[in-house]
């Protein structure tokens, strides 16, 4: 059970670096998509007690919106907006692996020195949420596309999600499944502001979004 | 009740959504208000009782939130049936650039105006804070699309911005969150709702550190939807491109419900002993908002950022009574509804402002007073309240303020506080009051045919050439305003003196 675990917990943090190092956004978009299937197994393995209805609706609720549903809205977004790659980054892809290596480390050093509740089944689980949250914040401040943006915030909120899933599990469903609507909605409303931005600007390049200022 | 307070205005919503001819529509968006108004001073004579296994609660303080949200939606969906007259659907020019652009329609405009207001009548009334997020959230969403009434690119830069920006600012106060809930299992064996209550109850048993860390986050997230500096940055934009009917909501209704959060939290870290903790750093982003907000302010070439730079003085005041603790919480509640109504009706006014001189430039206008006799009176007014100078509103809780910081003896603090009123208040004087007098100037080349010849003043719904849907509102709106200044009926007082609680304590 513990291999099965430290097995996802690797290959999500593989998604992490793969978002980071690839400029082809169709490619993120897919990568952010096995992030969302892999997060919604991690219920299933994680949770402390038995697989009761609760977690598994949860896990295929999440599988469903993180895996199809956002990587679907998203492409339609994508193919609307006739981009392909994510030109000239502010952080070149070189250097965005060689931060992520660097928050790797950051993030495991950290997850050491909180004091954490019931040890979970894998030391590796809270390193794994503070990394991916830190991904997503880097890809948001880091990309020029508001494409890759939106994705970056799918990132963020998939690390607090994997963090809430090891600690707070005991959050009442309503409430999961209400912050998981609020995020689906963030993601539809964003997805179209991206196909109006991209009609109304023939480009989504947020660092050119630069007229309102003082 | 508290259902019916919640569900009718989303009700509403759906329908509007679905009912095309404008009229009913229209007086349907007016009907709710009025219901949902009624409600609310309904749940003034009699305290329903809390729905859903206490979740939702209507306590002193978020019953004083909602009446805010309620009276300004009530007097904004009044001023909207003008709005909406004014600027239907339709291709129509850029006054600043001269393209054309169409605004959204109508049925979806008011329906999301009406999720916004059920949401936000959700923030005040949820005790449980995985809710109180989710609600957060939902009305940021709901706004969105608010902010893109006017289907132009600049208005689109400010709803990417804002949404961009606020959903990752309250991505962290989910974060805070589960910090929270990190911090109530360490502490004890057993599982603690994340109630309001049951948290205050077992607040001295939660986990110092982790507590601690939720605070930090819980503020950063919601002080970015409230606005403070350095996190307000996607604020003056979203208010300036916004239609007027929504840039009066927001400052008044959306600004006061992410401050809501932030009490919530407070009363649980005061209740686990680490009160001076959180109030250190409120009183920090508080008067550092304060200062932006007066170095922005000067000088400012557009008046609809101007007000906005003021909303985040104003909640830089908020955030600072909250930090100052003590007699400065019944300040903060009092300033929370001074701040709420002046900024409505300014926003309203400089609505008015806009539709006749097509222009937001605050050195091309002149001679308010000469062309709109009524708005240039009530901008005046407006300058004066927000401000703080007696006798209105203001003046009262910044004073209640300002004693609490020199009673504790934080002689730096007042006096930050003061050079920060000063310089606002001389930089909102050189530009509202230039723009008032003088000869009409920065008018548009049309302007003669447009409205002056226009032969509505024999009409009754009209009074010295503007129309009367238009000035009412903010007028009313300053008025109450002005009473508040004066004298503040027992009920309120008690009310206020109630939610203040909330902010006290050591």
């Amino acid at each position: 059970m513990e291999l099965w675990i430290d097995c996802l917990i690797v290959l999500l943090i593989l998604t992490n670096l793969k978002l980071i190092s690839s400029s082809r956004l169709s490619a993120c978009i897919r990568v952010v998509a096995i992030q969302g299937v892999l997060l919604g197994l991690v219920p299933l393995l994680v949770g402390s007690g038995d697989l009761t209805f609760r977690v598994i609706l949860l896990s295929i609720v999440t599988m469903v919106v993180k895996g199809i549903v956002f990587p679907w809205l998203l492409l339609k977004a994508l193919r609307s907006a006739n981009v392909r790659r994510e030109m000239e980054p502010f952080v070149g892809y070189t250097t965005s692996l060689l931060v992520g290596v660097g928050l790797l480390a950051l993030a495991i050093w950290m997850g050491r020195q909180l004091p954490l509740p019931a040890p979970s089944k894998s030391p590796l689980v809270v390193p794994l949420a503070l990394f991916t949250i830190m991904i997503g914040l880097f890809a948001i401040v880091s990309r020029r596309k508001a494409l890759t943006q939106v994705l970056g915030y799918l990132v963020m909120e998939n690390g607090i999600y994997a963090f809430g899933l090891a600690f707070a599990h005991q959050e009442p469903l309503l409430v999961e499944l209400g912050t998981l609507l609020d995020v689906f909605m963030a993601v539809f409303i964003m997805g179209i502001t991206i196909f109006q931005i991209n009609r109304e600007f023939d480009h989504i390049d947020t660092d050119r979004l630069s007229l309102l200022k003082d | 009740m508290i259902w019916a307070l919640i569900s009718l205005p989303i009700l509403a919503g759906v329908v509007a959504f679905f009912l095309r001819p404008a009229g009913p529509r229209r007086a349907l968006l007016l009907l709710t208000a009025l219901g949902h108004s009624g409600l609310t001073a309904l749940a003034w004579v009699r305290r329903p009782a809390p729905a859903w296994e206490g979740w939702l609660l209507i306590d002193p303080l978020g019953l004083l939130f909602l009446s805010i949200t309620s009276v300004l939606f009530l007097v904004v969906s009044i001023y909207a049936l003008g709005y909406f007259h004014r600027e239907d659907w339709g291709r129509r020019e850029d006054f600043q650039e001269g393209f054309l652009f169409s605004n959204a329609r109508e049925p979806t405009f008011t329906c999301c105006l009406l999720l916004f207001l059920g949401m936000m009548t959700l923030v005040t009334l949820s005790q449980h804070f995985g809710l109180l997020w989710v609600a957060v959230e939902a009305t940021t969403l709901a706004s969105a699309p608010l902010i893109y009434f006017h289907r132009h690119y600049r208005s689109l830069e400010a709803t990417w911005k804002y949404i961009m920006i606020c959903s990752v600012g309250i991505a962290l106060a989910l974060l805070g969150n589960f910090f929270l809930a990190v911090a109530s299992t360490l502490g004890g064996e057993e599982h603690v709702p994340m109630l309001l209550s049951s948290l205050i109850g077992r607040a001295p048993s939660l986990h110092t550190q982790w507590l601690k860390a939720a605070f930090l986050f819980l503020l950063v997230g919601y002080g970015t939807k409230m606005g403070l500096a350095p996190l307000h940055t996607w604020l003056p934009d979203a208010h300036s491109e916004s239609p007027s009917v929504i840039s009066a909501l927001l400052p008044g209704a959306l600004l006061n419900c992410a401050f809501l959060a932030i009490p919530r939290v407070q009363q649980v870290t005061v209740a686990a002993g680490l009160g001076e903790f959180g109030r250190s750093l409120m009183l920090v982003f508080g008067l550092f908002s304060m200062v932006v907000a007066a170095a922005f302010i000067i000088r400012q070439l557009d008046f609809k950022r101007m007000l906005a730079y003021s909303s985040i003085e104003h909640m830089g005041i908020l955030s600072l009574a909250v930090g100052l603790g003590a007699n400065a919480g019944y300040g903060a509640v009092l300033h929370a509804v001074n701040h709420s109504l002046t900024k409505g009706m300014l926003f309203l006014v400089a609505g008015n402002i806009l539709a006749v001189y097509r222009s937001k430039s605050t050195t091309d206008i002149r001679g308010i007073s000469r062309i709109l006799p009524i708005s240039g009176a009530l901008w005046v007014a407006g300058f004066f309240a927000i401000t703080g100078s007696p006798p209105f509103g203001a003046f009262l809780s910044e004073l209640v303020i300002l004693k609490s910081a020199l009673d504790q003896g934080r002689t730096v603090v007042a006096v930050i506080y003061l050079l920060a009123l000063g310089i606002i208040f001389i930089g909102m004087a050189t530009i509202m009051l230039r723009m008032v007098q003088g000869d009409p100037a920065g008018l548009p080349a049309d302007h003669r045919d447009s409205v002056v010849t226009e032969g509505h003043r024999s009409n009754f719904s009209w009074l010295f050439g503007e129309s009367a849907l238009a000035v009412i509102p903010p007028m009313a709106l300053g008025a109450a305003v002005l009473i508040l200044g004066l004298y503040i009926p027992p009920a309120l007082r008690q009310i206020l003196e109630q939610a203040a609680r909330a902010f006290g304590g050591v």
